[in-house]
C-alpha cells in the first residue's frame, strides 16, 4: 500500500476541482446563455481531451511544458524550477485534459436555468452577481456537483497523461495509478490489489452521488 | 408618474410607435403573436434594446438610445409578469415575493410577502414551492412578486394564457378588483381581443411593430381600422352551450342563448357545457324566422349595436339574452332590411360551418 501515492492523487484531484470549479461556473455559464459564431467549435475544443488518446494529448502537454517551449521557460525563470516532471505541471495537465469533465456537466446544469427565469431575477432588482448566487446557482448546482465529482474521480485514474507529463517521482508526480502500474511490474499483486479497491469505491462512491443528484433534480423541477 | 415609450428599429423585429400610460391606467397592447408586442414589453423591462427608443417613468429616462441611456432591469423600478410565470422554482411562494423584496429591512420582509400573498388571495400557501401550485396560483405569486418592488410600472405578458378558461375568468375578476390597489401605469400584453376588452381602460392595437390604432378600449373596439388589423375574419364571439343528446345522423343538439344549435363532431355527456366559437362573417341574419332553410341553427335575438366598417361591410352585434354574438354582413344587407338597435331578429349558422376546435369544454380538469 503506498500511501504517498494516495496522498498525492487526492492533493492533485483536491488542487484540480478547486481551480475548475470557477472556471466550470463561468464557462458553463457562458456556453450554456450565449449564442455566438464558433460556439460549436469551442465547444469541440472543450470536449477535446475526451476523445484524444491520453499519451497522445500528454506528449502535447509535455512539449508544450518543456523546458524548450515558452511556457516552460518562462516558468523555469520565475520559480526556479521546471514545469515538466513537477506537482504543479501536473496539477496544470490535470485542470487541462478535466475541462470537459468539469465545463459540460455545468453547462448542462446552466442549460437548466430557463432564460426567463434569468429574466425574471433581473426584473426583480437583482444584479448579476446575485441572481447567479440567488437563482441561478441553486437551480443549476447539481450540475457542477457532477462536474465536480468527475473530475475528482477521472483525476485520480488518469494514467497516461500523468506518465508523460510527471513521470513517476514518488511524492511529486507518482500518483494512485502509477503506483498501481508500478507495484504490478514489481511482482506486489497484493498491493496493486488492494489500492485498485479503494480507487474502485472512490469511483463507486463518486458515479452514485452523482447519479442520485441527478435524480433528485427530476424529482425537484419535473 | 406616466409611462412613456417610443421604439423605431427596422429589424430583426420591426417597431414603430409611441405611446403614454398614465399612472393607474390599465393599457392592452393588442396584436397577433410576432406583431412585435412582447418586444415592446421586453424594450421597457430593459431585456431588450431596439435601435431607435425611449422609455420614460416618472420623467426618469430608463432608455434612451440617443443619450446613450440603457438601465439594466434591476435598476429600472419595473414589475414584470411572464408568460408562463417564470416563478423560481426552489423557492417557496413566499420566497418568490421576498427575492424582489431588497429594498425593505430584512426584518420586514416576511410581513410585506404576507400582506402581498393575502392581496392576491393566497393567504396561508407561502410555504409551498412553484410545483405545489395550480397554474392560477402560480400566476397569483408572479403577480405578487411583480408587485413587490413596488414598482413604477407593472407589465403584464400574456399572463392568462397559460390557465383554463374557469380559472382565467376568476382572474380576470381579480385584477379587475386589484386595480384600485395599483397606483402605477399597468401594460397587459394580449392577443386576446376579448380580455382586452375586459381588463383593458385603453388599447394599442400593433401590426408589424406599427400602431394601427389607439385610445379607449371602446372606441377602439368600435374602429374598423383596429378591427381589421386584428383581424376581421377572426372576429368571433364565444356563445356558452350545454349538450342535450346525441343524434343517429351524428349531429349533436345543443342549448344555447336564443335557441338550439346542431353541430356534428361533438362529444360529452348530456348536460356538458361547452363554448361555441361563432365567426362573425359565417352569419346570416333574417328578420323573420326562416323556413326550408338548410342550415340547421336559427338564433332568435335583438340587434344590439350596429358598427360599419371602412369598406362594404358592417358589425352587426346581436344580444342574445345577455350573451352577444357577432354578425359581419354588407352594409347593402343591413340597409335592405333596415336593422335597427333593438330590432327583433334571427341568427342563422350552417352546422358545418363551426370547425371542431371551434367547440371547447366550458370547464376544463384542475384549475
Amino acid at each position: 500500500m503506498d500511501w504517498a501515492a494516495l496522498g498525492l492523487s487526492m492533493q492533485l484531484a483536491g488542487w484540480t476541482v478547486a481551480i475548475l470549479l470557477p472556471v466550470a461556473v463561468a464557462a458553463g455559464r457562458f456556453l450554456a446563455y450565449r449564442r455566438f459564431r464558433g460556439k460549436g467549435l469551442a465547444e469541440a475544443l472543450v470536449m477535446l481531451p475526451l476523445v484524444l488518446p491520453p499519451t497522445v494529448f500528454g506528449f502535447y502537454l509535455m512539449v508544450a511544458f518543456g523546458a524548450h517551449s515558452p511556457l516552460g521557460q518562462v516558468w523555469a525563470a520565475t520559480f526556479g524550477r521546471p514545469l515538466v516532471f513537477s506537482f504543479e505541471g501536473l496539477v496544470a495537465a490535470s485542470v487541462i485534459f478535466n475541462l470537459p469533465f468539469a465545463i459540460q456537466p455545468a453547462q448542462r446544469g446552466f442549460e437548466g436555468v430557463p432564460p426567463e427565469v434569468r429574466e425574471a431575477a433581473s426584473c426583480c432588482g437583482m444584479s448579476p452577481a446575485r441572481s447567479l448566487w440567488a437563482v441561478e446557482l441553486p437551480i443549476a448546482w447539481p450540475g457542477l456537483v457532477t462536474a465536480m465529482v468527475l473530475t475528482f474521480a477521472h483525476t485520480l485514474g488518469e494514467f497516461g497523461i500523468v506518465l508523460m507529463v510527471g513521470g513517476s517521482i514518488p511524492g511529486e508526480t507518482k500518483t494512485m495509478a502509477i503506483a498501481i502500474y508500478d507495484q504490478v511490474q514489481g511482482f506486489d499483486d497484493r498491493g496493486a490489489a488492494a489500492m485498485s479497491a479503494i480507487l474502485v469505491a472512490i469511483s463507486l462512491f463518486t458515479i452514485s452521488v452523482t447519479y442520485w443528484l441527478s435524480a433528485r433534480v427530476g424529482r425537484r423541477l419535473g | 408618474m406616466a409611462l412613456q415609450v417610443m421604439a423605431r428599429a427596422a429589424g430583426p423585429i420591426p417597431l414603430d410607435l409611441e405611446f403614454r400610460v398614465e399612472p393607474g391606467e390599465l393599457m392592452a397592447l393588442v396584436g397577433h403573436s410576432g406583431s412585435g408586442k412582447t418586444t415592446l414589453l421586453r424594450t421597457i423591462a430593459g431585456l431588450w434594446r431596439p435601435t431607435i427608443a425611449r422609455v420614460r417613468v416618472n420623467g426618469r429616462a430608463w432608455l434612451d438610445t440617443e443619450a446613450g441611456i440603457d438601465l439594466r432591469p434591476d435598476r429600472r423600478r419595473v414589475g414584470v409578469v411572464f408568460q408562463a410565470y417564470a416563478l423560481f422554482p426552489h423557492m417557496t411562494a413566499a420566497g418568490n415575493i421576498i427575492s424582489a423584496l431588497d429594498h425593505l429591512p430584512r426584518s420586514r420582509r416576511l410581513a410585506e410577502a404576507d400582506r402581498l400573498l393575502t392581496l392576491v388571495n393566497l393567504h396561508g400557501l407561502g410555504g409551498r414551492r412553484p410545483a405545489e401550485l395550480s397554474g392560477g396560483q402560480q400566476q397569483r405569486v408572479a403577480l405578487a412578486r411583480a408587485l413587490a418592488r413596488r414598482p413604477d410600472a407593472l407589465l403584464l405578458d400574456e399572463p392568462f394564457s397559460a390557465v383554463d378558461r374557469a380559472t382565467r375568468e376568476k382572474l380576470y375578476a381579480e385584477v379587475a378588483a386589484l386595480r384600485t390597489h395599483l397606483s402605477m401605469p399597468v401594460v397587459l400584453i394580449t392577443h386576446d381581443v376579448n380580455e382586452a376588452q375586459l381588463l383593458a381602460d385603453r388599447m394599442v392595437v400593433i401590426e408589424s411593430g406599427r400602431m394601427v390604432a389607439e385610445g379607449p378600449t371602446g372606441a377602439v373596439m368600435a374602429d374598423p381600422q383596429a378591427l381589421r388589423a386584428m383581424g376581421i375574419r377572426e372576429v368571433a364571439a364565444m356563445l356558452p352551450a350545454t349538450i342535450v343528446d346525441h343524434a343517429a345522423d351524428g349531429l349533436t343538439r345543443l342549448e344555447a342563448p336564443g335557441g338550439a344549435l346542431f353541430l356534428p363532431g361533438v362529444t360529452g355527456a348530456p348536460g356538458t357545457q361547452l363554448r361555441v366559437r361563432i365567426m362573425a362573417h359565417e352569419v346570416i341574419l333574417s328578420r323573420a324566422r326562416p323556413t326550408g332553410l338548410s342550415a340547421q341553427n336559427i338564433l332568435a335575438g335583438r340587434v344590439a349595436r350596429i358598427v360599419p366598417g371602412a369598406g362594404p361591410g358592417v358589425m352587426i352585434h346581436i344580444d342574445l339574452g345577455g350573451h352577444e354574438i357577432l354578425a359581419r354582413i354588407t352594409r347593402r344587407a343591413a340597409d335592405q332590411m333596415a336593422l335597427h338597435p333593438g330590432d327583433p331578429v334571427h341568427a342563422i349558422l350552417k352546422s358545418m360551418s363551426i370547425a371542431r376546435d371551434h367547440v371547447a369544454r366550458a370547464q376544463l380538469a384542475g384549475g
